[in-house]
């Protein structure tokens, strides 16, 4: 066995481990956080209203090039428009459908600040 | 120095074994900083695995037959560029190949990506670690590059075939095009397992797709030079069972990057998008199969080995979980808006993929079929080109067909007039040419006839979709010409380089039609002075030169040239003799004519003790074009591939609006 491939070997193994071991050594900045599971219902009407939007821009760019004569175009226009002030609208109201709990709750927690401080203990 | 190697390697498992295991269970349980753990371990898996290698091409370099990889696949004599490439030539360095490319792959994938699918990362980590776990599994347990022996005083050669400048380039352009397409399919799982089947796993996906499709497509044409210049018999492509294999991925992934777009347009195709992945992903797998188990005698198959049963296993393992995964995930998937009409882009595109993947289905049926008769009838029975050739035409033309059309369609619904008036110009374009073909003799082969005439409708829509869209560029308040033309392709930019890559298909398409469909030869053995004539071409016999040399010797037959009875130069075809490895390989000669777009192709067959040489000439028209296409195919690529800064603002700009949401 060589002395030096041996050294080398057990560099490698120990720089192995620093590197898996480093994210316990540190101190964490926070809570260690779970990820959540569930993906945001807000993420799928933002990505439908970006797509209705991108639809709209790419209906008027063949529209302008000659791909898509005139009558086509008036035909596809509307129905795009409806989908993309749908698509805006849904947007807000998951907003605020998401919002609104959140501010609830925030306020239940303001007006108890209060009487608990006066509870006796 | 084979211990340092040997343990890095160990080193490597264990550290993917832990990546697999500890960030399964960090993403199952949401524990961040084991996930973060596991991810460093992936990314260290890397760095060991570079310690690996470094170790081999050192002993290459360094001609240290100590190792026995070292020794049977280099030699004194080989030129070190070659000795280099030794690195990859045998089975145990290919599969160590493979793992440094993956960890590499992957440590770049999980950290470009650390943003865009930071939620999906914890996934994404486990799975690229359960198969790059594979990978160091086999050159540990069954395969090392890392075994010793007694060091003889010379090596035994490296297989006189890979002893070539392309096949420098060919096999590690051809692991990144296989290997990348495990990120694809990572992000894939990942976003399954995790639930998070939005846009942007496909937005990763996407950028690793291509760059895997690029790799893997300027492998393959590097690999039909390489055949075109090295076996010698005058074609570059003979639908072996390995050139096949590389094809295979390459048309599932093909149909992958049109698909996609149906996705983000239209939200559609989404159970569809993650089969593609799947399937390229295990047809690479299969790929990887084919070249190193030696199941299949091919010319491109350097070995003979045992490890054909592990991976018929993982690719069986692969494939039933994903199907698994999907079933159990299909709500998840679902699409959120159908098919409006059969005339559209997105019928279109469904179109393509169809012929793509039934296409891709084929081939791997013709692949498999020697395996499948052998296994079943005790004989293997193989189909040879007429079967492939047939099936290129069935499926090919449409596809052909479809590139002119594709681009010239609108998303949703289109009427036909407004289709008809579009393609028009091209079809007229198309027309015209076919009735000057027809009148220039073309019409020796109808199929081929026909293919030029799609090609040049296709070349049409290209150039109209080019000029229609910088004439829209320039009314919209572009400054120039120039700029307008710039702005068009930089604001879609994916856009535009597929329509570069679709020219380049078409300069291919153009280039195999013309070299299959109209080439000639003549053969005929040769005493000194006596000529052999090939079309236009007469060429006069002068005699055999031998040119000793330090890793081979060059024997060579000296041709006069004369195109049309005027002299054209002197070629040299013949045989190369090397001494090691006691091997004869063709060294055939090729004389490109640019102004004719065609090659002279000379094989100087046998020599004989007469004086004499069998001597076979083809004339390969247009065959030039292929390697051109190489080229614009690039060009195509490295424009699609190129950042989309609008896209990129898009999702920074969701992604902000969902922690507005969150933080609310």
């Amino acid at each position: 066995m060589e002395p030096l491939a041996l050294t080398l070997t057990a560099m490698i193994a120990a720089a192995a481990v620093v590197a898996v071991a480093l994210p316990f050594l540190r101190r964490p900045h926070q809570r260690e956080q779970r990820t959540p599971h569930a993906q945001p219902p807000q993420l799928e009407l933002l990505e439908q209203r970006d797509r209705t939007l991108a639809a709209l821009a790419e209906l008027e760019f063949d529209h302008r090039t000659g791909k898509i004569a005139d009558g086509d175009y008036q035909r596809l226009l509307g129905p795009l428009r409806r989908e993309a002030a749908e698509a805006l609208r849904l947007v807000q109201v998951g907003d605020r459908q998401a919002v609104e709990p959140k501010r609830a709750a925030a306020a239940r927690r303001r007006a108890a600040a209060p009487v608990a401080a006066k509870e006796p203990r | 120095m084979a211990l340092v190697g040997r343990a890095a390697l160990i080193v490597t498992l264990v550290l993917l074994a832990y990546a697999a295991l500890a960030g399964g269970y960090a993403a199952l349980r949401g524990r961040r900083r084991l996930a973060e753990s596991a991810r460093n371990a992936l990314l260290a898996g890397f760095a060991t695995t570079l310690i690996a290698s470094v170790v081999l091409v050192a002993a290459f370099v360094r001609r240290d037959f100590w190792f026995a990889y070292v020794a049977q696949h280099s030699s004194r004599q080989l030129p070190l560029p070659y000795t280099l490439a030794g690195f990859w030539s045998g089975q145990a360095g290919s599969l160590l190949l493979w793992l440094l490319v993956l960890t590499g792959m992957s440590s770049a994938a999980v950290l470009l990506n650390r943003r865009l699918v930071a939620d999906v990362l914890p996934w994404t980590v486990p799975v690229l670690a359960s198969i790059a776990c594979f990978f160091a599994l086999v050159p540990v347990v069954v395969s090392s590059p890392f075994a010793t022996q007694p060091a003889p005083p010379n090596g035994a050669g490296m297989n006189v075939s890979l002893q070539n400048p392309y096949m420098l380039a060919h096999p590690p352009l051809l692991y990144l095009g296989y290997v990348g397409l495990t990120i694809p399919f990572a992000f894939g799982v990942a976003a399954l397992l995790s639930g998070r089947t939005d846009e942007r796993w496909l937005v990763a996906s996407r950028r690793w797709t291509l760059a895997s499709w690029t790799f893997l497509g300027v492998a393959i044409l590097l690999g039909a030079k390489w055949a075109y210049e090295t076996i010698g018999w005058g074609g570059y492509y003979a639908w072996d069972p390995v050139e096949n294999a590389a094809l295979m991925p390459w048309l599932a992934s093909t149909a992958f990057l049109h698909s996609v777009m149906v996705q983000e347009k239209k939200a559609m195709l989404r159970v569809w998008n993650v089969v593609l992945v799947t399937l390229a992903f295990c047809l690479s797998l299969f790929g990887t199969f084919l070249t190193r188990s030696g199941v299949i005698n091919s010319v491109h198959s350097f070995s003979q080995s045992s490890i054909g049963g592990w991976f018929l296993g993982f690719i069986a393992i692969v494939a039933a979980a994903s199907t698994a995964l999907i079933l159990a995930r299909l709500p998840l998937l679902r699409s959120r808006s159908r098919l409006e009409s059969l005339a559209s882009r997105e019928a279109a595109f469904l179109y393509n993929n169809l012929l793509l993947v039934a296409f891709a289905l084929t081939i791997l049926w013709g692949v498999a079929f020697p395996l499948l008769s052998q296994a079943l009838r005790g004989q293997a029975m193989t189909v040879g080109p007429p079967y492939y050739n047939f099936f290129l035409r069935v499926f090919g033309l449409p596809l052909l067909l479809l590139m002119a059309v594709g681009p010239l369609i609108a998303w949703r619904r289109a009427s036909l007039r407004s289709l008809a008036r579009s393609l028009a110009w091209p079809l007229l374009a198309g027309l015209a040419a076919g009735l000057l073909l027809l009148a220039g003799g073309a019409g020796s082969s109808p199929p081929g006839l026909v293919a030029y005439t799609f090609s040049v409708v296709v070349l049409g829509a290209i150039v109209l979709e080019f000029v229609r869209g910088t004439r829209a560029r320039k009314a919209l308040g572009a400054a120039s010409w120039p700029g307008a033309f710039a702005s068009l392709v930089a604001r879609n930019r994916r856009r535009y380089g597929g329509y570069v890559s679709h020219a380049a298909v078409v300069l291919l398409a153009i280039g195999v039609v013309g070299s299959s469909a109209y080439s000639a030869s003549a053969a005929a053995r040769l005493q000194p002075g006596q000529t052999l004539s090939v079309g236009a071409y007469t060429l006069r016999y002068l005699g055999a030169t031998l040119h000793p040399g330090r890793n081979h010797d060059e024997l060579r037959a000296q041709l006069a040239v004369f195109r049309d009875g005027k002299p054209a130069g002197v070629v040299a075809a013949g045989k190369n003799h090397y001494h090691v490895e006691a091997f004869f390989s063709n060294a055939v000669a090729i004389r490109t004519d640019w102004r004719r777009a065609e090659d002279l192709f000379v094989i100087g067959d046998e020599f004989h003790r007469d004086g004499s040489v069998d001597l076979k000439l083809v004339v390969n028209p247009l065959v030039d074009l292929i390697w051109i296409a190489g080229i614009v195919f690039l060009l195509g690529s490295l424009i699609a591939m190129w950042p989309d800064a609008r896209e990129q603002r898009r999702l920074a700009r969701r992604t902000l609006e969902l922690e507005a949401v969150a933080h609310a």
